[in-house]
């Protein structure tokens, strides 16, 4: 019994250390002088659509220099991280289009270590109107910012569940968890352009999945499951050996985090710190209707949202395993008395929220692939959590909406650019008020 | 390979001004968790605040530097009440989700456009320890060698200072920990119920710490910042607080001196590995290169790869540290 155990895990250790070293081809493109700095020279005309513009020249001086292609395209290699200073020659704009400021010809960058950086000359045309509600309280920008904030909310559910859950059945606040969502998104950029042949060298020449990159949506898939086998990996190998030795809750926590940073530096070892995209889907024309304007993509991934999250509604209330993850996360010594095998429901909720944390993952990973993706997202996913009321199952999914769309509403009044401050903020204002959260049940918690 | 070059690098990371850094943010994080077990996980966010402290009250406000660093202090104890007001009242992971939001917001916050004007944004600020190197009494571009340690003199001088004040504010925590106040703190930490039961108001108490650990912090991000003459938001990311627990951990929490024993061993030894791995003959480098992708960029990091074993393995057998005595054990505690 005990040997097969042991086997099991070095087993399952093994795949997970075989599809680390799977991403490696990628990285291995990497180099020193490979840096540059890149972007993409595009104005929207009078009916609304986007215009690449071809043949501007663009310098660094002392440098080089570059012209945009045919889709605007343009990438000045540099030799070293530094500051650069970036001057567009604005004589070979064509007839029209002029710069949004137009005294800002020149932009100043700085290329830090390893990565490519993105720069964005903001161009018009003379016939367009520069939109006045872009910084007012129009009916259209509301409208647009709750659907964008809905999409994030409902994302955030996803990525949330799994932490609230871990959190309700073990007492551990989970740090490691956004490099489940990390994990889901690079298993998905993975299964989507190497497909299983990275891991496993002899699938070479095999048709799709083994031998090749799969359609971005098979690749979801698979991206689940691995994030299923990730979450039961870390349950099982460390951290019920640390419950089982009777490590404290709060040893655990700095464990949750020594993890986190080893995940997020061993992505970043092997994947690299430059910014990718999926193969599939990536850039879009956006659908308007009823004034709100929505990639198919962003649509497909928002509707696939609300159906599992309806299906995990359902599960959690309707099914065994369901009834029994709620049952010992409302209280584990009466669940345990009643016959339910806790540390089963332990290992399922880790599977479980691995899997959506890597299935919100996939779908986080839409605009460009990061290695610190989740990382970034981290705030969001406590405030949510928090919000909700820790260690709820419905909880997560309330405060995630709430958060994703108090988010977006937030830039109509600061900088988008600290929009996630709102949520720190919601954070606090929700320990201050209600620290038990939303659907949390009132107690002693001091 | 140059072995010479590899333990002279490692003696001089020893005691050298990373160490000094380092260990003072871990003193403060030492009030924090090992006096007082509140899971602090921002600790870089105070630091931060002393930095910025002193940065945007020369750059932005134009203040005296020496002024410019009292003002750190009151910054960083004004951000401590600010976390713990909503948090002390609170069970002990609610502390840790706000500080290490609050820290992350801090380092955003400061390297934003919208603060550029305040705070330099991305490029931060830079040139303003001017006052502190002129009272130098060494040629500040000249090397120094001591034995086996070798530093620029501008470094021999930050080193005096920052030293001098390591071991004063070690030598004050040790003092205020053998006080009655610190042993409110200990039985705060050891049992909170039995403390208030006492008749102690553990709120308070707990408040007094973080401020006292926060500004501690911040002298850590004041020295800092003096010896790399600027203050860059992005050298406060959230991994250099885990590299903290993990020092105050190697040292063992809740003793006097693990601090500044943990530092030095960590420094030295990731100087050692990455030395040596840099150092490598160029037909082993290319063999790991090509298998584990040992690049430069990734023996960089390949160190925080090792903090996060290395804090998932201590919490995990060691929790009290490599010399720490489980007695005085906080993370063992609940």
């Amino acid at each position: 019994m005990l040997r097969r155990r042991g086997f099991g895990r070095w087993l399952f250790t093994g795949f997970v250390c075989a599809t680390i070293f799977a991403v490696s081809p990628t990285a291995q493109a990497q180099s020193s002088d490979d840096l540059g700095v890149f972007g993409q020279l595009q104005y929207t005309d009078a009916t609304g659509a986007k215009v690449f513009i071809e043949g501007v020249e663009l310098s660094i001086d002392d440098v080089g220099g570059a012209t945009t292609d045919k889709d605007g395209n343009f990438r000045i290699p540099v030799s070293s991280p530094g500051e650069y200073s970036i001057t567009l020659n604005t004589a070979t704009l064509p007839e029209g289009v002029t710069l949004k400021d137009p005294l800002r010809t020149n932009l100043v960058v700085t290329v830090s270590e390893n990565a490519d950086q993105r720069i964005i000359f903001p161009l018009i045309t003379a016939d367009t109107v520069i939109e006045v509600s872009e910084s007012s309280f129009s009916v259209r920008r509301v409208s647009q910012l709750t659907l964008e904030g809905l999409k994030l909310g409902l994302y955030l559910a996803m990525a949330s569940i799994g932490l609230s859950l871990i959190f309700g059945t073990t007492g551990l606040v989970n740090f490691a968890h956004a490099e489940l969502i990390t994990w889901g998104t690079l298993m998905a950029y993975f299964f989507n352009i190497y497909g299983l042949v990275g891991t496993f060298g002899f699938f070479a020449g095999w048709p799709a999945p083994f031998g090749a990159g799969v359609n971005f949506i098979v690749a979801t898939g698979l991206a689940v499951v691995m994030g299923g086998v990730l979450g039961y990996v870390l349950n099982r190998v460390v951290f019920r050996p640390a419950r089982k030795s009777g490590v404290s809750l709060l040893a655990q926590m700095v464990m949750t985090i020594g993890m986190a940073i080893f995940l997020r530096y061993v992505f970043v070892y092997f994947f690299g710190s430059r910014y990718r995209v999926y193969k599939d889907y990536g850039s879009q024309r956006a659908n308007s209707f009823l004034g709100m304007e929505l990639t198919s993509r962003d649509a497909a991934a928002m509707v696939v949202s609300i159906i599992i999250l309806i299906a995990v509604g359902i599960g959690l209330s309707r099914t065994r395993t369901g009834r029994a993850m709620r049952a010992v996360s409302d209280n584990r010594d009466l669940a345990e008395s009643s016959g339910i095998n806790v540390e089963r429901v332990i290992a399922q909720v880790w599977i479980f929220g691995g899997a959506l944390a890597a299935l919100s993952g996939t779908f986080f990973g839409f605009d460009t692939v990061k290695w610190d993706i989740g990382a970034r997202i981290l705030l969001l996913v406590f405030a949510a959590v928090t919000l909700g009321g820790l260690g709820t199952s419905y909880g997560a999914l309330v405060g995630a909406l709430m958060v994703g769309i108090a988010i977006n509403w937030s830039t109509l009044v600061i900088d988008t650019e600290l929009k996630n401050m709102t949520a720190l903020v919601m954070l606090i204002l929700a320990l201050l008020l209600r620290p038990q959260g939303i659907l949390g049940q009132k107690q002693r918690i001091g | 390979m140059d072995w010479g070059f590899i333990i002279e690098r490692s003696f001089s990371a020893m005691i050298g001004p990373e160490v000094v850094v380092y260990a003072l943010a871990a003193v403060g994080l030492n009030v924090h968790f090992g006096y007082t077990g509140l899971m602090n996980f921002g600790q870089v966010g105070f630091m931060a605040a002393g930095a910025y402290g002193v940065g945007v009250s020369v750059y932005w406000l134009g203040w005296n530097f020496w002024v410019g660093i009292i003002f750190a202090f009151v910054y960083a104890g004004v951000l401590a009440l600010l976390l713990g007001l909503p948090t002390l009242r609170l069970r002990a992971d609610y502390l840790s989700l706000v500080t290490i939001a609050a820290s992350e917001t801090i380092r955003l916050l400061a390297r934003s456009r919208v603060m550029q004007p305040i705070t330099g944004g991305v490029e931060g600020v830079n040139q303003f320890a001017g006052p502190f190197y002129d009272l130098s009494p060494f040629e500040l571009g000249q090397f120094y060698s001591f034995g086996p340690f070798k530093y620029l003199g501008r470094d021999v001088w930050v080193l005096m200072v920052g030293w001098t004040l390591l071991i004063l504010i070690t030598l004050m925590v040790r003092q205020l920990m053998r006080s009655p106040w610190g042993r409110t703190l200990r039985a705060i930490r050891e049992d909170e119920d039995a403390a208030r039961a006492l008749g102690k108001n553990s709120y308070f108490y707990k408040m007094q710490s973080l401020m006292l650990g926060g500004m501690i912090g911040a002298v850590a991000g004041v020295i800092q910042v003096i010896q790399k003459s600027s203050v860059q938001a992005d050298t406060f990311n959230p991994v250099i607080t885990f590299t903290i627990w993990t020092i105050l951990i190697i040292g063992g929490p809740g003793r006097v001196w693990s601090p500044i024993i943990g530092s030095s061993i960590y420094w030295t030894l990731i100087v050692f590995i990455e030395n040596t791995l840099r150092q490598l003959p160029p037909d082993v480098r290319s063999t790991l290169e090509d298998t584990v992708q040992l690049s430069d960029l990734n023996i960089a990091m390949l160190r925080f790869i090792l903090v996060g074993l290395g804090l998932m393995l201590l919490a995990r057998f060691r929790p009290q540290g490599i010399f720490g005595s489980r007695e005085e054990m906080a993370l063992d505690r609940r």
